[in-house]
């Protein structure tokens, strides 16, 4: 028994599998609804934070793009005469810039720059700067430096006649300070008559900015970072990120279609929540949304493995509790699968042992009230039965044994008691005589008999007794030594049957009885007087002419009745005639298909045997009897005896 | 406030050094001369920061310190005072500043056609060239608003010009329909602003009647009568260095991004690659004039637009303006 085909094995095999696969999809399932469900929450949290962040950017910039309005609004107010046309004016405009950078700390520089007047070729340009340098507040003439009015930050809010932030740029004196501008035109006139004046602007430093949002610490590794109107990185953790790449051009790099998309969308002021490859590729989430104020867009990285770790490891804590469960499953399964199969194996052996006899076996304890329990002690009842059984089965067997030894010597004693030597008398010449008794199985009652009463007296007996066995055979040996006490010269056959008829019917309590043919012959002349009680009548072979049965007698059989009066017949035989005696075991003889050989079947046997010797007439007549019967069981004692009267010499 | 020029020395250190590396060894002297770009350091100029940083210049006797160009640094100015031995102008701005007296003379042909666009949005509704009238249209200053001007009559437009800065962000916020864009720059600009190429109408002006060359190299008549040597030696060792540059597309995108950080400029490396790819096509046309020749039905469409648009007076003979030809041969 291989041990994958054991019960133990396949219960193992099966409970753990389903057990493992009913967890699996368990601890999967959970795995992903908490990560759908942090996913949520950071989602939230990460809006939140977003939101926060733009809103601390927001009011910022929004304070800064105030002053910026207020001073635009105030120029328009004031109706300022130009400072190109009106030098006077030319003092307040820069007192204004001054006073502007005195009240708010967190502007660097500032500027009114004039729209040119006169036509194209004789432009005026005008646009006082006034900036930080160090305590001090240092003004210079733009117009000195560069045509102002291709510059985005005169340009733009002149052609879209609205105020704006510039992309943001890093300082012209090759400082590394991040800086934008936010522009307001200031117009005069108003309706159809209004023109543009000229453009306000602010410069702030954006450090302030880069330290805001790279403040912003999400997780351990996660970051933020910022984006222009234009896509560009404008704080970024990867310092050589901010102003050198944008998004896009990122997109490009990895050639990632969706990073553009996302771009995209981040441009247009969208918020949203999407996958993204944080830095060196790391898997993570990006939330993004907007600081409308300056048209461009937060966006905050969560690293995917900070941010399931939690998940990760109560997953692991879970499926190392699921394992160590599993593995407590198969403990229990194994147990109660030896608790099943060690009685069973036990019971196997038990049975093989029993098998070969050996009833004294060791049976698992029957103790348990289940199944096996069950089966434990059937067997142990069966075992016992059995054990009673064989021992009944031995002591009947042996007492059928001594029986059939006793019967067997019973049959030996019958046998023994019959004359053996034949031819019994080498010396006579005035006969012939041969006899023969196939005993059946079983111990039966015939018998044959001849003695000599004298000299010239032959004394011929046959007989059967009734019935079948020890009895049988018992009653043989009494009529047989009934028969040769009573037997003397002076006596008849039938006065010889009547005396022992007489004593055996006397004390006949089994009311068994015996066919008797007993014939006594002269060998002097061949007379033959003879009594047939109840047997059957012998066969005269003639030594010419055909043979014949004696007419049949109608006597009594012996030991049926007392003081029955036996009549004796005569009969001569002449030399050569031959007498041919039986039992009811010849006649009576039965093939397989039950038919009996009877008498014509041994008359016609005689007939063809009419001139061999007595010795293979006899013989012969036995081989035709067993050729008849086959391979039918003998169920009656065959007996015949034959006897051929010579006559005697006539010299004696 | 003026940046100092740091590249200037850079090189006159590193031409220094090799000065007297080469010097020891070749019986040539090495001969000192400047050049200045059309535009701050970019990949369009790959060719000559290649020919410098890889020593092919020195190989060929030349010193070259490259000067860093960019807005308020005009090339033919720098010619004029002497502070520069070559410039590169577009042919357009060289013939006109030629005819306004300044005697330069054209050495060498590098771009052998006009890589310029014009680009709307499609959402604005501009489909065709036509789709312009009247609408604001950014050009840029400085002689580059001949070719799209030139398209414009050819076409009977009149469009609203609106001076076009150094960026195009007034495009990117809505403030004028269509952009002027050089191909290889501004337009991956655009694109890397967040605009996809099927949301933009491109108009390139090569295909509307203005395919003019554009970077070419241009020395004053006196430099090239003083030392023709060191002029052809000039054009030779640029154009060497361009086959370098597109040899080694990597090292040069390398050596470009730092040159364009040493100038505190924006540096995108994505950005150069798509340049330089760009001006390989531009140097390298399918057909056309040789590598560097300026061809003289070339020479004779501009020539001929400029006296049109009364940019130009003189009729100046092909064989008076180009004198480099024979150096490449």
């Amino acid at each position: 028994m291989r041990f994958a085909e054991t019960i133990g094995a396949r219960l193992i095999l099966a409970v753990t599998l389903s057990t493992s696969v009913i967890f699996a999809g368990m601890l999967g399932f959970n795995h992903l609804r908490s990560r759908a469900l942090i996913e949520t929450e950071v989602a939230n949290s990460a809006h939140y934070l977003a939101l926060a962040s733009a809103n601390r950017v927001e009011a910022a910039l929004s304070t800064t793009a105030r002053v910026v309005e207020i001073t635009a609004r105030q120029l328009e107010q004031d109706q300022i005469n130009d400072p190109r046309v009106d030098p006077a004016s030319d003092r307040s405009v820069r007192q204004m810039l001054q006073r502007t950078l005195e009240n708010n700390p967190e502007i660097y520089g500032t500027t009114i720059a004039f729209e040119p007047v006169g036509s194209a070729g004789a432009a005026r340009l005008h646009a006082p700067y006034a900036y930080r340098d160090g305590a001090e507040i240092k003004t210079v003439q733009l117009e000195a430096a560069y045509d102002y009015r291709v510059q985005d930050w005169y340009q733009i809010p002149r052609e879209l006649e609205r105020a704006g932030w510039s992309e943001p740029y890093f300082d012209e004196g090759g400082g590394n300070t991040l800086m934008a501008t936010y522009s307001v035109p200031f117009y005069a006139g108003s309706g159809a008559t209004r023109r543009l004046m000229g453009v306000v602007t602010a410069d702030i430093s954006l450090d302030w900015l880069a330290q805001t949002i790279g403040a912003i610490k999400v997780l351990d590794s996660g970051y933020a970072f910022l984006l222009s109107r234009n896509g560009s990185i404008v704080t970024h953790p990867v310092t050589d990120h901010v102003m050198n790449e944008s998004i896009f051009s990122l997109a490009e790099a990895a050639d990632d279609t969706a990073l553009r998309e996302v771009g995209r969308r981040m441009l247009r002021g969208e918020s949203g929540f999407v996958p993204y490859r944080g830095l060196a590729g790391a898997p993570a989430r990006l939330y993004y949304g907007p600081i409308p104020a300056a048209g461009w867009s937060l966006a905050i990285v969560f690293p995917e493995r900070e941010l399931f770790a939690g998940i990760r490891e109560l997953t692991l804590t879970v499926a190392a509790i699921g394992l160590l469960g599993i593995l407590l499953i198969v403990l229990v399964v194994v147990l109660i699968a030896r608790s099943i199969t060690r009685p069973l194996h036990s019971l196997a052996i038990a049975a093989g042992r029993m098998r070969n006899g050996d009833f004294d076996v060791q049976l698992p304890a029957q103790t348990a009230h289940d199944e096996v329990g069950d089966l434990s002690r059937a067997f142990a009842a069966m075992n016992r039965d059995l054990q009673i059984h064989i021992r009944d089965l031995v002591a009947t067997t042996s007492a059928k044994e001594r029986i059939e030894g006793e019967l067997s010597i019973a049959h030996d004693i019958q046998m023994s008691i019959l004359p053996k030597m034949l031819p019994p008398f080498p010396h006579r010449e005035e006969f012939s005589l041969f006899a023969v008794i196939e005993p059946a199985k079983e111990v039966g009652g015939d018998f044959y008999d001849f003695f000599q009463l004298d000299d010239d007296h032959l004394c011929l007996v046959v007989a059967d007794v009734s019935g079948k066995g020890v009895p049988a055979s018992l009653f043989m040996a009494v009529t047989k030594t009934l028969i040769k006490a009573t037997a003397r010269m002076d006596l008849s056959p039938a006065e010889i049957l009547s005396r022992v008829n007489d004593q055996m019917a006397r004390d006949n309590d089994q009311s068994m009885f015996v066919t008797v043919f007993c014939a006594v012959l002269d060998l002097r002349d061949g007379a033959l007087v003879y009594t047939n009680a109840g047997h059957n009548p012998p066969l005269l072979i003639p030594r010419q002419g055909p043979p014949h049965y004696f007419p049949k007698t109608r006597q009594l059989v012996i030991g049926a009745v007392e003081d029955y009066p036996y009549q004796a017949e005569t009969m001569r035989l002449t030399p050569g005639d031959r007498l041919l005696l039986y039992t009811d075991g010849v006649t009576e003889a039965m093939n397989l298909q039950d038919e009996l050989y009877d008498e014509q079947r041994l008359l016609a046997v005689c007939n063809e045997l009419q001139g061999e010797p007595i010795f293979d007439l006899v013989k012969g007549t036995v081989a035709s009897i067993k050729a008849f019967a086959g391979t039918a069981p003998q169920s009656d004692d065959i007996t015949l005896m034959a006897i051929e009267y010579r006559g005697r010499p006539s010299v004696s | 406030m003026p940046r100092f020029p740091s590249l200037i020395l850079r090189w006159l250190s590193c031409g220094l050094f090799l000065v007297f590396a080469l010097t020891a060894s070749a019986a040539e002297p090495v001969k000192q001369a400047s050049f200045i770009p059309l535009w701050l350091p970019q990949a369009q100029f790959a060719g000559y920061y290649m020919a410098a940083e890889k020593g092919i210049y020195l190989k060929h006797g030349i010193d070259l310190s490259i000067i860093e160009g960019g807005p308020g640094r005009n090339p033919s100015e720098y010619l004029r005072d002497g502070r520069a031995d070559f410039a590169a102008l577009w042919l357009t701005t060289a013939l006109q500043r030629r005819d306004a007296g300044l005697p330069l003379v054209h050495i060498g042909q590098v771009v052998q056609q006009s890589s310029m666009l014009l680009v709307a949005r499609k959402d604005s509704g501009i489909r065709t060239l036509a789709d312009l009238a009247g609408k604001k249209v950014g050009l840029w200053g400085g002689d580059f608003d001949i070719p799209p001007h030139s398209v414009f009559d050819q076409h009977g437009l009149k469009v609203q010009p609106v001076q076009q800065s150094a960026t195009v962000n007034l495009f990117l916020r809505g403030g004028i329909a269509a952009v002027s864009a050089m191909e290889y720059n501004e337009y991956h600009s655009i694109l890397n602003s967040g605009l996809n190429e099927d949301e933009l109408t491109v108009f390139p002006l090569k295909e509307h009647g203005a395919n003019y060359p554009e970077d070419g190299l241009y020395a004053l008549e006196t430099t090239v009568a003083r030392d023709p040597q060191l002029v052809s030696a000039f054009v030779r060792a640029s154009l060497e260095g361009w086959e370098y540059a597109f040899a080694h597309p990597e090292e040069t995108l390398d050596v470009m991004l730092r040159i364009i950080k040493d100038a505190r400029l924006p540096a995108n490396r994505m950005h150069q690659r798509w340049m330089l790819s760009r001006m390989r096509a531009l140097i390298r046309p399918a057909e056309g004039s040789g590598v560097g020749e300026l061809s003289r039905q070339d020479y004779q469409v501009v020539v001929q637009e400029l006296r049109r648009r009364g940019l130009v007076r003189a009729a100046l003979d092909y064989d008076d303006f180009v004198k480099g030809n024979h150096a490449l041969r």
